[in-house]
């Protein structure tokens, strides 16, 4: 059974429909990624899965529940955490302030330290900066934080919402290198990406989004290979 | 010496009231014109509580258990339906809940002022000069519950969701914050901090009526924006301002009938040089 499952999802801004009936799932363990180009709805799915906007339309399964209607901040204890597009910390808060906000949801504070202690070993320089004040980090130091941020509440499903944008080429396969450790210690990843070469790369699954509707879904070497995919959003 | 005391204590009970202004606007990012009538409100609690029982602790106990219900209640009955309304729609909602609070009040006790006698203080010597009790009690307690809240704020993890709702509320969000409850607790800080100003206003002015809170509420909304509206430490600092000069002007028979004009001619320079108030930071537009 998928771990998360979007049928029919449908959203609209005003008279605009922006997305128009969407189905996809995501399997445990999977790296799945949604590509399109701007404005074809990536981020407006990101938001409605976790209900930061309304949905016109559809339904939302996430780990055997029914998650439609519920409010962001519920979803968090459930095991879905994400990185919005562009990173949004806060940046008025140090490093470790912002980490801990991450582990809102949880109790048991040796717990919380233990996975506090897993951040900065992986990420040795928020650990020198956890006093500094988050807005002074670079761009790159920044996306770090807001990964880190979300692993800090444990998630089932960590959802990134265009993690390499504006970041520097050497931050960028950083960045993906980060995905594919955080997948492989078990953390299911769906990731919505302009960046889709590298995005597909790494990807178990992908769908392609086009204006609000899904054309094409592959796993990604066949989306990496697909003439159409090819000439639309990898450079030829 | 008795000037800066008494300007001082002024200037902190404005900051209590500020504080309220600027911690509902920073965190539920809206302008609370009714909370000078929730001073009114604390204050006709402890002239009620005092005409029943005649002392003083429980008429404090009752204010402040009344303004915190009733901010609580305000919040949930008249803002939160409103929350992605037009600020505009929110801010005439306030002034409606205004002149509620004031016309309830004069439904049950009356248009007349009437005396509130909290506390009876001796005045203390200090050499050749006269020091007013009520001013250092006033000035003592409110620093050590401006220290508290500003510890409560910045140290604990309910202060740090505060902050995160108040910088970024879809990401305190996603961070699990559940944001009604937070903005229900700052309008329960504000609530018992505007009850606290009301008992040290009685102090001030023992006299009680259904408009009472305006002109504080007007100072102290003047202080909040003057300090940076949003910024805490900038309530505070623009609300002893504002007490120090009004205390002064008061006492210089040249400038007196002028107080209020100074006080908001002050406001309106300080806006002229630093249009987001002293401690106020410009909003970064979001890319």
């Amino acid at each position: 059974m998928a771990l998360l499952e979007v049928t029919g999802l449908e959203v609209s801004y005003g008279p605009i429909k922006a997305i128009r009936g969407v189905d996809f799932s995501v399997n445990q363990g999977e790296i799945v990624a949604l590509i399109g180009a701007n404005g074809a709805g990536k981020t407006t799915i990101m938001h409605a899965l976790c209900n930061l906007i309304g949905k016109q339309a559809g339904k939302v399964m996430f780990d055997g529940q029914d998650i439609t209607a519920i409010p962001a901040h519920k979803l968090v204890p459930m095991g879905m955490a994400q990185v919005p597009e562009g990173r949004r910390i806060f940046q008025e808060l140090t490093v470790s302030e912002n980490l801990t906000l991450g582990a809102y949801t949880r109790k048991d504070k040796a717990e919380i330290n233990a996975t506090l202690e897993e951040v900065y070993q992986r990420f040795p320089i928020l650990k020198e900066r956890q006093k500094q004040i988050a807005g002074t980090l670079s761009g790159g130091e920044q996306q770090m934080l807001a990964m880190s941020r979300a692993l800090m509440s444990h998630p089932k499903l960590l959802l990134l919402d265009e993690p390499s944008m504006g970041l520097s080429p050497l931050y960028v396969s950083n960045i993906f290198e980060m995905i594919q450790e955080v997948n492989k210690s078990g953390t299911t990843v769906l990731l919505v990406e302009q960046n889709a070469k590298q995005a597909l790369a790494i990807a178990n699954r992908a769908y392609v989004l086009e204006i609000g509707v899904i054309s094409k879904t592959g796993t990604g070497k066949e989306l990496l290979n697909d003439d159409s995919i090819r000439r639309a959003y990898l450079g030829g | 010496m008795s000037t800066l005391i008494d300007g001082l204590s002024l200037g902190v009970i404005y900051a209590l009231i500020a504080l309220g202004y600027t911690m509902v606007y920073g965190i539920a990012k809206m302008l609370n014109f009714a909370h000078g009538d929730i001073i009114m409100v604390g204050a006709y609690s402890v002239f009620a509580t005092l005409a029943l029982c005649g002392l003083a602790f429980p008429a404090i106990l009752v204010a402040v258990i009344v303004c915190v219900l009733l901010g609580i209640s305000v919040e949930r009955v008249a803002y939160r339906p409103l929350r992605g309304a037009s600020p505009l729609a929110v801010l005439i909602t306030a002034i409606g809940v205004s002149y509620l609070l004031q016309s309830i009040a004069q439904l049950i006790f009356g248009a007349k002022p009437r005396t509130v006698e909290l506390f009876s203080f001796t005045p203390i010597r200090i050499g050749n000069s006269t020091i007013s009790g009520a001013s250092l009690l006033t000035l003592g307690v409110c620093i050590v519950i401006m220290a508290a809240l500003t510890l409560f704020v910045n140290r604990t993890k309910t202060g740090h969701a505060m902050l995160a709702v108040s910088e970024d509320r879809g990401a305190a969000q996603l961070m699990g914050i559940n944001v009604n409850r937070i903005i229900m607790l700052t309008f329960a800080i504000g609530s018992a901090l505007a009850a606290f100003a009301s008992v040290f206003y009685l102090l001030y002015i023992p006299s009680v009526n259904p408009t009472l809170g305006s002109m504080p509420g007007i100072k102290a909304f003047t202080a909040a924006v003057i300090g940076g509206i949003g910024s805490i430490p900038g309530a505070m600092i623009g609300g002893v301002l504002l007490g120090l000069i009004e205390t002064i002007c008061l006492r210089v028979p040249a400038l007196a009938p002028f107080t209020t004009s100074i006080e908001f001619g002050l406001l309106i320079v300080i806006l002229l040089f630093k249009p987001t108030g002293l401690l106020g930071k410009r909003r970064r537009e979001k890319v």
